[in-house]
């Protein structure tokens, strides 16, 4: 019997990092940020029946970049947990907080286990507060660690040049115009610093919404909608971007 | 639900052991709910009051509720487990949309319903029933939709108006004279709002509208523009209109003879 070869463990992870890596690089990238009145997610994303955003429970939203199927699992195991949580306890005891923890548990035990394959997906978990300084962003790598935000996240393939563009430029208190526009020339960006259009028909857009009069704050921006507030943040003055985006979000 | 029949089947409303006893447990029961369609959606109300025997348990009980953003339950039976049920149909509305991403039809919510009643079977035939009113806007056909059930969990689809509890048969009579086709939301409105003070009127268990106490009938509305609950104003206005022609009338309005 041939004894098998030796690797070290730091190689081992090494090795399940770097596969994790390159699959999350695969997919598209998608930013997450913090304006006036919540949460925007936004992402280039040609499926319309695929989506990337979706929502957990009242106040809480999440984000993948990575394999479709294995985020798509873990979000269905989120749903599950803050439902149960909700149903057992009180729809307020569900927080960000704990379910990005349930996701590090889960994505940490898979990926040091040597019987699977490391999940190739990175997540965000948010949840907007009653003021801009109670929302929570979590960023959870493959490995399962946990990170927590301010103001911008990006996760996806071309996450570092993203996110040092959005660090610049994102202020607190943008409009949803402001920030939807930052958002996409953030997401339009090449790894080699030239610049792409994404068309509308291509952006999935969600919010989470403090504003929002019912329980759920969480609400897709589509179709006619998505078109005036790419318009309104392309607009010149910043007063009448803000109008629009207030006036369309009543719909 | 089926998540939770795995996981803990104890949780669930119907897999309650109950210890062996005689007679009736005594447990609040709340009473009338009422529901009218009219052209563009429907009206789902309820009275106020929970008895206990011959007691007023809760003066102020909420018996309707929102299942979704497009439909709405009216409870009448054994209060606790009712509001129980209403929670876990909250819930597995909201999980399921969640996890498909698309909502479920009218009539797939109803047969839901259907059987989670069915499933307080053993419970109902102890005297502890559940017999749940449930009215929605089917977003497919365009128009609003009443189902009533029976506590084995029997469904059927009522066309114009429905009632259910104790007072259901004076609501009933009262709303058979008041409909007509075309109803306004307004009319529509004041009509369940008449219908649960004819059912006070002759039910000792419905209660009439308070005024001292500023308790009136919980009066939902749910149209294409979604589910909606009348303010404390709104439903006091109604209320207080209906009693001051009430003072000159004390039955109602009449109906013509023939």
């Amino acid at each position: 019997m041939s004894t098998p070869f030796y690797v070290s463990p730091q190689q081992a992870m090494a090795d399940r990092a770097e596969y994790a890596r390159k699959g999350i690089a695969r997919g598209r990238s998608l930013v997450v940020l913090q304006y006036a009145d919540g949460i925007v997610f936004v992402g280039e994303n040609p499926s319309r029946a695929l989506h990337k955003f979706s929502e957990i429970y009242d106040r809480i939203g999440f984000a993948a970049a990575g394999k479709y199927n294995e985020y798509e699992n873990l979000r269905i195991g989120g749903v599950r947990y803050a439902d149960l949580r909700g149903y057992t306890y009180d729809r307020d005891d569900v927080t960000a907080r704990g379910l990005a923890n349930v996701y590090a548990q889960t994505l940490g035990t898979i990926f040091s286990s040597a019987g699977e394959k490391p999940y190739e997906v990175e997540l965000v978990v948010a949840e907007v507060g009653e003021t801009p300084d109670g929302d929570q962003i979590y960023r959870l790598p493959h490995d399962g660690s946990i990170v927590d935000e301010h103001g911008s996240v990006a996760v996806g393939g071309n996450a570092e040049t993203i996110s040092s563009y959005l660090d610049q430029r994102h202020q607190d208190g943008m409009s949803l115009a402001e920030g939807l526009k930052l958002a996409v020339q953030a997401l339009s960006r090449d790894t080699n610093g030239s610049e792409r259009e994404i068309p509308a028909e291509r952006l999935e857009v969600a919010v989470l919404d403090r504003t929002r009069p019912q329980q759920r704050k969480f609400k897709r921006i589509v179709g006619r909608q998505l078109g005036r507030l790419l318009e309104a943040g392309g607009a010149s003055t910043e007063a009448e971007s803000a109008d629009e985006a207030e006036g369309s979000e009543d719909e | 639900m089926d998540f939770l029949s795995e996981h803990q089947p104890e949780m669930l409303p119907g897999n309650r052991q109950l210890p062996p006893m005689q007679g009736v447990i005594e447990a609040p029961h709340g009473t009338t709910i009422v529901a009218v369609t009219f052209p563009g959606g429907v009206v789902l109300a309820g009275d106020r009051r929970a008895t206990m025997g011959n007691v007023i348990a809760q003066r102020d009980i909420e018996k309707v509720f929102p299942a979704d953003e497009y439909s709405a339950v009216g409870i009448a039976g054994t209060a606790g487990l009712a509001v129980e049920m209403v929670k876990l149909f909250q819930l597995e509305l909201e999980h399921f949309e969640k996890v498909e991403g698309a909502q479920l039809s009218l009539e797939g919510k109803a047969n839901r319903l259907s059987t989670m009643i069915r499933s307080n079977l053993g419970m109902a035939m102890q005297g502890l029933a559940v017999v749940p009113l449930f009215a929605g806007y089917d977003v497919d056909r365009g128009r609003g939709r009443i189902f009533s059930y029976d506590v084995t969990g029997g469904r059927s689809e009522e066309h114009n108006f429905a009632a259910t509890g104790s007072g259901s048969v004076f609501a009933r009579g009262a709303m058979k004279k008041f409909f007509h086709d075309g109803l306004s939301e307004a009319e529509a409105t004041m009509l369940v709002v008449q219908a649960l003070y004819d059912a006070a009127d002759d039910d000792s268990a419905t209660g009439g509208p308070d005024v001292a106490r500023r308790i009136y009938p919980i009066v939902t509305v749910i149209t294409e523009d979604g589910f909606r609950r009348l303010t404390d104003d709104e439903s006091s206005e109604i209320a207080r209109s209906i009693l001051e022609r009430r003072l000159e009338q004390p039955d109602g309005p009449r109906a013509a003879l023939l």
